[in-house]
Parts: C-alpha cells; structure tokens; sequence
C-alpha cells in the first residue's frame, strides 16, 4: 500500500454538494426546479434586532393587570367599513387550489377563535371559506379566476395583488396534479393542465391606471370595504408610494421569505429583497406623504414568532400576515410523519413540493383521502393557539418597553446586533449611536 | 405612470385659443397625475428670435435685473422667465445664464417655450396663465412620480434639443445603462428620470443625423420598457407606443387638428369631437404630423 | 325610461340607482353625459336596459349581470370587463381589454376593438363587427371571440379553451394558437351569435382558431415558446 501522506480531498464551496444535485436533475429532466414555500437562504432577519426593555429612563407596564392593547384597524382611509382585529396578525393569502378544503377550513376557524382574518388566494372564494370566516379578504389577482360580482360584495376587504415576495414580477402556478375537478371548475380550467397565471393584470398596467380599477371595484362595492393593494417586496419605497397615490387603504408588503403554493426556486431564492430590508423605506414612503397610520402596512415573510411581530410593529407597520407560519401550525412538515416525507425524498421540516400535491400532511394537496388526515377543527385549535402565543409574546414585549398598544413600539426601542440589520432597518447597532449606510437613496 | 394631452393644429384660426384648449385637456387628466405638471407651446416660429425658458427657485432675486444683465428681452411668468434674443446673440446668452445655477434651462429654440412645476395642472396653468397662450401646437403632461424626485425639473416635458420636447407615460427599464451609455457620446441627462434619458436618446439620434421619425424607429430598439411617448419639434408632432403597448394612447384627427389622450376624457370638449376620426395608436409605430 | 344626466349627478348616485335595481326589474334608463368617465354602470345585478349616450371611459359596464347595456359610442378599456351574464352593445369602437375575463353575456362592438380584446375570457361571447388589434384572446379561457374584421398580431396567445373565428386576415397566431376545422357544430354556434349581434355575415366566411394544447403540460423542448 502506497504509504505516501496526501492532502485531504476537498469539496469545492462553489460546487457543493447541493449545487451538482441541481446540475444532474436539471441535466435529467430538462425542468426547472418548482417548489412552493419562501426563500430558504439566510438572509438578515428579525433576529437580528433586539428590544432595549425599560428600566431607569422608562417604566414598564405590569404584567396582566394595566393593559396592553393588540387592537388593530385595518383601511380608515377610505372604506366605509374598515375591518377591526383584535390582534395585528392576520393570515395571508392562499388559495384553496393549493390548499385542501379541510385547511382553509382550520385557518378560518382558527383565525376567528383569535379574531382576526383569513384570505383567499388565486382561484376564487369557495363557500366552506366564506362560513369559516368571520372576516375573509378577497384577492383580485392577474388571472381572476373565480372572480365574480357576488362574491366581491361578500368581501370584507379586497387585496388587488400586485405582487408577492417569493416572486415579485412574477405570476402564480399551479401545476397539473393539483388541478382536480373541482379546481379545474372554479378556474375555468381542464383538468390537469399546468396552469400559469399572467403576472400583469389583464385590464390596467401601472399605478395611474390602476387608480381607475380601484375606483371601478370601489362603485361596485358601494365604497364599503377597504381595498388593499399588496406588493412584493422589489422597490418597497416606490411600490408604496404609488400605492398610496393609486387610492389604496391597507399596503401589504411581502418580503423575500413569504412563500408560494408553487415557482421556481431561482425565483425565490434570487428576486425580491428580505422583509427586514423592506420595511424602513415603506414606512419612510408612508411618512413621507403624510400617511403613515393612515394607510395601515401590513407586513408579511418570515414572521413567526411575537417577537417578530413585536419589532415588525416598532419598525412602523400596523400589522402582520402570516401564512406559512399558519401552515406549520396546522401540522404541515411535522416530525411525527417523518417516515412519510422520507419516501417523498425528502425530510420533515424541508418538504416543500407542494405543488406536487402528495403533502403528508394533508394540507397543500387536492387528495381527498390526504386532505381527509386533516381535523379541521383540531387544526384550527392549533392556529388558535398559535396566534394566541404570538400576540401574548408582543404583549410581553410593549409592557416592558412601557407601552399600553403595541403600535407604540417605536424603532427607538430597538438596537440591531449586526451591522447589516442596523443599515437594513436604520436602528443602530447595539451598544453604539451608530447607523451605517444613511443618506443613501434607495 | 402619467396623464398626457397634445395637440397641433392645422386650422390656424384655433391658435388664439391653444393654451385654453390644453389646459382643458390637462385639467381633466388630472387623476393620473397629482405630483407635477407641466406644458410644451409653440408660437413665433418665424420671428427671428430665439427664445430661452429658464426658471428659478428665487425668481425674486434672479429676474430682477436679468434683462438688464443679459441686455435682452425678459419676459417673467411667475417662476419662469423667457429670453428672446437674436440667434447671433444666443450662445453668448446661454453662456451668462450658465454662469447663475440658480436659473435652470427649460427649453430654448425659435418656437419652445416649456413651464412646468410642482402641483396639479389647474394651479400650474393658473400660475403660468396657460390659458392665454396662443400657438401652433403644444403638448401637456401631469406626473405621477414612479421612481424619481417629484421636483420641477423631473416635471415632463422635458427639452433636450433646440425646439424638441418629450412627455411619457409608462416607466424604461434600462434608462439607466441608456444614460451611462449616452454619457460617454457627451450627451449630458441632468435628472434620474427615465423620460429625460429617452429625450436625450432622441436628441442624441438627431444630432446625428435622423430625423424625429428616424430618432422614433431606432428608440423601439434600444428603449426597454413600457411607454407612450407625445414629441415635438418646431414644426412637427409624433407619438410613439413601446411593442407591448398596455399604457393608455387616444389620438382624434379632423381637417382642424390632431390630438392625443391618454384617455378619451380628455378630447370631449374639441370641436367636432363626435366627427373627428379616433383611434388608438398602433405598437412601435411612429406616428408623426408635419406643418 | 328614468334619465340619469352625469353633469347633474354624481358617478356614485348613477351607479347606486342602476345597482338599487334587482331581479324582475325590466326598467330602463338613459344615462347621458358620460363625457369619457369611468366605471359607468358597473356591478348591476337585474334585467334593465341601460342606454349611455355618447362615449365613456374605463371599465363601463364592469362586471354586469343580467342587464342590457347600450352604448351609443365608443369605450375606454376593460368594456364589460369580468361580466356574468346579460349583453352589452356599443355601437363605436372598444379601447384595450374589452370583455376582459368575462364569464358570461354577449359583448357586441359595433365598431373596431384594440388590444387585448377577450383577454383571459372565462366563457363570455364576444362579437366585434370591425377589427381587433395585437394580442387579443391572450389566455383566453372558454367562451367565443366573433371577429367580421381582421385580427392583429399574436392572436390567441397562450390559448386555453376559448373559440376563435376570424373573417378577415390575421396577421399573426400567438403561440400554441392554430387554425382548426370549421365543424357543423361550429357553424351552428357562428350562425347563432352573429344573429344575436345582428352582423351581417355568413358563417361560412369565417376560420376558426384554437389551442394546440401543446402547452398544457411543460415540455423544456417548447421553451422557446415560453
């Protein structure tokens, strides 16, 4: 045996392991990588900020006893009808299409035990979403599928999606396992054809013209209810600006980690900004017209726990969405079917072929007998709960910062622990006065 | 994101009334744009002058004793003033009122005269008594700012050339390699806006050598975007739609006029609208009227 | 007949007193001034009849059910756009997206339509008696798209289920749209819509365009299609 020492052999960084998989299946199949979820590369994060807590300068609120507020109003602007939340989070958009009857079910009844609001998502409202929520947001989205007079006027609030952050610029997907009959009818589909949805609107291009279709969707609905417009996070101070100029009550702001039924992963890994990096330039917009909680910002990706919530609230917005937070909560990637994901190819915690339909769990699929594992009213329990433990956490947090409403967290009760979060979100470092990269345009 | 009005007249008898006319336009245009307005006229093509709008944000101070300075005609309007002078005397001119920064370049040519400010166009009109402007054809635009400052130079149209203006609605995606790109040709762009870098672009193009329809066909190549573009030369009106087309254009022509929309709305009150022809404006066609 | 004047009126007061209106009502009104504004008529829910006189802006006639809509002359973008049921008439021309995703009814366009007519219909019948510019039927759904005239480029683009029948020329398919055999059933549907639209054509004049369902289902050797 040759004796001779040798170097160790070395995986190149460039092409690891993961980067050569994604060359052979590429080489294989000839299709690009679809999956659903947000963008799973680390990016600066909410963690990244920490609360300063009162103490000598400040005085906190004691616990339970001297209130703390979570109460949020959502479209004040304009809407006859604004919609009142007892907390500031709600649940996003997700279509039932991409999720089974029985989930949208869960997230209806879980966001009425918290008192707060569902939406619907790219395909329509069915009605079991309408009865199990108390305060539904429908989205008029490029494809309009489903889209009709009747159910607008159901509507507690409508979202025109401009865009989402797991694909600013780009339109929806859902691909051909998914679209059973029922998904097929309400889309105006055939059956088991890969839909792809535009990613313009189909009757106004731009916030001039989209002032017009706000004001059509306002006639029909009799200036009632509030009328969204989400974005993804791209341009955060240009989006929201315009929104703001185009008539909008609510902006929705979705950053780089809030997910998607189904698109290419080089879409949400590679396009749209993280949502730490997009909430200053939007509350900037807001202020700088004069709006900010006037046009209430909802904020959405990667939010998942109250201290999340917490500091998205001191950064300036008026509320969160959460949606793949609420799918984990519902039992989506639990441990306990591990064996199961693993015959998928993969592991518990990274399932995200969603559009693939053969989700476990029950909750991303048109599989009757799948869809069947999940209890709706166990599952939504779950997101009750949930929701009930974020809102309890940012409680936790405005009392000891001395607030009697969360929406008085201010970013003055923040510091950043890393020099990209300080640049990201102007809070300055921790233990300095010291905000790098201001002045900057954007 | 914007509203757009144009209109060139081939009955002289209107020209008295050109200015109410636009600004009638405008006015209704205003939803599409709450930021900036402004307007483009041409009148006195043949006079022998040329005339050079400046405009400044101490108009007090800088016009006061310009004409005397310069030792020209100074008509002040507001925060605008317009130098006529001889073409012999126009470089030297141009030259003295390089030396204020305070006083910005709005236009200049035998015909141009631009004023455009922050606000919405009945209050610009008023300032500028728009109204009142007689001429051969003029062009209006009221600004929804998409990316660039809402101030009164990135207000449209924007003169980049002798007697040549640019409006646009709709947004560029690669303005700004166009404008790095433009840079090294000497074309100097002064704002961030995107509509500046497509005015300079056609500038540029005619300077050497095509004229506007040619400048017009070579943008459909080398502008990316979305945009409906209303030009004027002294004597000349085009409008160009990028290939895609979705940004609104409504052009009326009678034996009277040609005007353009962004929106139907603004024509109701043009004489014999209800006779004239009305189209939209084909894609990545130039559309252009000569006197 | 109820006269509705839009220089007297506000936009809100016309579309309430068009939206009070609900099932059973034949009545009619007659709306004038419409001066090119926007959203003239939207979201009716009843069988009336509806007579704008003169032009309008975006969006007339959005989402309509059950009513019958005439416009006297020509329309901005998105005419009787997301409709449901009922008929829209407009005796001039349509501006872009007319009838856009529409589910239901009949828009008849007396006049020339512009771009992207039909675009993303959901089973709404269309009859334009002049022209249609680029990209029209783009993603279009279910439902027929009648053209006397010529059609511009990229017709049918994307094309889903929806029927196409063209008179005069095309200047070009959109993707996965091809030209298909005129069938019996074809002609009877034809026949019976240009009756409806009172268009003076016969049936046999006219090609019909459909999806190729190639793009139905991914294949990376249609990329270049994408």
């Amino acid at each position: 045996m040759d004796e001779t020492p040798r170097t160790h052999p070395v995986q190149p960084w460039t092409f690891d392991e993961y980067t050569n998989s994604y060359i052979r299946r590429a080489a294989a199949t000839g299709i690009y990588d679809i999956r659903g979820g947000g963008a799973k590369r680390r990016v600066p994060h909410f963690d990244d900020l920490l609360f300063l807590g009162a103490s000598m300068s400040r005085y906190p609120l004691e616990g339970y006893r001297e209130k703390c507020e979570t109460s949020v109003k959502l479209g004040t602007r304009f809407a006859k009808n604004p919609i009142e939340l007892d907390i500031p989070i709600t649940i996003a958009g997700m279509s039932f299409g991409a999720l089974s009857g029985q989930a949208k079910e869960a997230l209806g009844r879980g966001a009425n035990a918290a008192g707060t609001s569902t939406t619907t998502g790219d395909g329509g409202m069915t009605p079991e979403e309408r009865g199990h929520s108390d305060k539904l947001v429908y989205q008029y989205l490029p494809s309009r599928y489903g889209m009709n007079p009747d159910d607008l006027r159901k509507a507690d609030a409508i979202e025109i999606v401009v865009g989402q952050g797991a694909k600013p610029g780009g339109g929806g997907m859902l691909l051909g396992q998914k679209i059973s009959d029922r998904v097929a009818e309400m889309r105006t589909l055939p059956k088991g054809i890969d839909q792809r949805s535009a990613c313009r609107h189909p009757d106004w291009t731009g916030p001039d013209d989209l002032e017009i279709k706000i004001l059509e969707l306002r006639e029909i609905t009799g200036w009632k209810v509030p009328i969204y417009i989400k974005v993804g996070g791209a341009r955060p101070y240009f989006d929201t600006t315009l929104a703001v100029k185009a008539g909008a009550d609510v902006v929705v702001l979705d950053g780089m980690q809030g997910g998607t039924a189904a698109t290419q992963d080089v879409f949400i890994e590679h396009v749209g900004q993280p949502t730490l990096a997009c909430i200053r330039p939007a509350v900037q917009a807001l202020q700088d017209l004069n709006m900010h909680r006037k046009v209430q910002l909802v904020l959405s990706g990667g939010i998942r726990t109250g201290a999340d919530v917490a500091k998205a609230l001191a950064l300036g917005a008026d509320a969160v969405s959460i949606g793949t937070a609420a799918l984990i909560a519902l039992g989506d990637n639990d441990p306990a079917l591990e064996a199961e994901y693993q015959k998928l190819g993969t592991t518990a915690g990274a399932y995200d072929d969603w559009h693939e339909g053969k989700d476990p769990a029950g909750i991303t699929t048109q599989d009757p007998e799948l869809a069947a594992r999940l209890d709706p009213v166990a599952a939504g329990r779950r997101l009750a709960n949930y929701l009930k433990v974020m809102t309890l956490e940012a409680q936790t947090i405005a009392r000891a910062c001395g607030k009697n409403h969360v929406l008085n967290l201010e970013p003055e009760d923040l510091c950043a622990l890393t020099v990209e979060a300080s640049a990201m979100t102007g809070v300055p470092l921790s233990g300095t006065n010291w905000v790098p990269g201001q002045g900057n345009g954007y | 994101m914007c509203g757009i009005v144009g209109l060139f007249l081939k009955d002289k008898s209107l020209e008295p009334q050109l200015g109410s006319m636009l600004t009638d336009m405008l006015v209704t245009m205003s939803d599409r744009g709450p930021d900036s307005a402004g307007i483009a006229v041409y009148r006195g093509a043949d006079d022998g002058q040329v005339k050079i709008t400046v405009q400044s944000p101490n108009p007090d101070e800088d016009f006061k004793t310009l004409g005397k300075d310069l030792g020209v005609d100074v008509t002040r309007i507001d925060t605008h003033a317009i130098i006529a002078c001889s073409e012999k005397d126009a470089p030297v001119i141009r030259e003295k009122i390089k030396a204020n920064p305070n006083l910005r370049v709005m236009s200049a040519g035998d015909a141009i005269e631009i004023y455009k400010e922050i606000g919405l166009p009945n209050s610009v009109a008023e300032r500028f008594d728009i109204p009142k402007l007689q001429g051969t054809h003029g062009i209006g635009h009221t600004r929804m700012a998409t990316e660039s400052a809402v101030t009164t130079l990135g207000a449209h149209p924007f003169s980049t050339g002798p007697d040549q203006c640019l409006v646009h609605n709709g947004s560029l995606s690669n303005h700004n390699s166009l404008r790095r790109q433009l840079a090294h040709e000497g074309v100097t762009v002064e704002t961030e806006n995107d509509t500046e870098v497509a005015a300079a672009y056609l500038t540029w193009k005619m300077q050497e050598g095509a004229n506007l329809g040619e400048a017009l066909e070579a943008g459909i190549q080398d502008l990316d975007g979305f945009y409906t573009f209303v030009v004027g030369t002294k004597n000349g009106f085009g409008v160009l739609r990028d290939p895609i087309a979705c940004k609104p254009a409504v052009l009326a022509e009678t034996d009277q006029y040609v005007a353009f929309g962004s929106e139907y709305r603004a024509l109701v009150n043009l004489p014999d609208i209800e006779q004239a022809r009305v189209w939209e404006p084909e894609p990545a066609t130039v559309y252009f009227w000569e006197q | 007949m109820e006269a509705l004047d839009l220089t007297e009126l506000e936009l809100r007061s016309v579309n309430e007193t068009l939206q009070a209106e609900g099932n059973g009502s034949n009545k009619a009104f007659e709306i004038t001034n419409p001066r090119g504004s926007h959203a003239i008529a939207v979201g009716i829910d009843a069988p009336i009849t509806v007579t704008v006189k003169g032009s309008t802006g975006y969006y007339c006639a959005g989402m309509n059910k059950q009513a019958t809509v005439n416009v006297t002359g020509s329309v901005g973008p998105g005419v009787a756009e997301n409709m449901m049921s009922g008929k829209v008439v407009i005796e001039g021309d349509a501006s872009q997206y007319a009838g856009a995703t529409a589910h239901g009814g009949l828009l008849v366009i007396k006049g020339n339509a512009s771009s992207r007519c039909g675009i993303s219909m959901k089973g709404i019948d269309i009859v334009v008696h002049g022209n249609i510019g680029h990209m029209s039927a783009f993603m279009a759904q279910a439902g027929t798209l009648v053209v006397l005239g010529d059609a511009g480029d990229a017709l049918g683009d994307s094309l889903y289920e929806a029927q196409i029948f063209v008179r005069g020329d095309v200047k070009s398919l959109g993707a996965d749209c091809v030209e298909k055999e005129m069938r019996p059933e074809h002609v009877e549907k034809l026949s019976k819509l240009l009756n409806e639209a009172e268009a003076d054509a016969k049936p046999e004049e006219f090609r019909r365009y459909g999806s190729a369902r190639q793009l139905y289902n991914f294949d990376i050797d249609n990329a270049g299609a994408y």
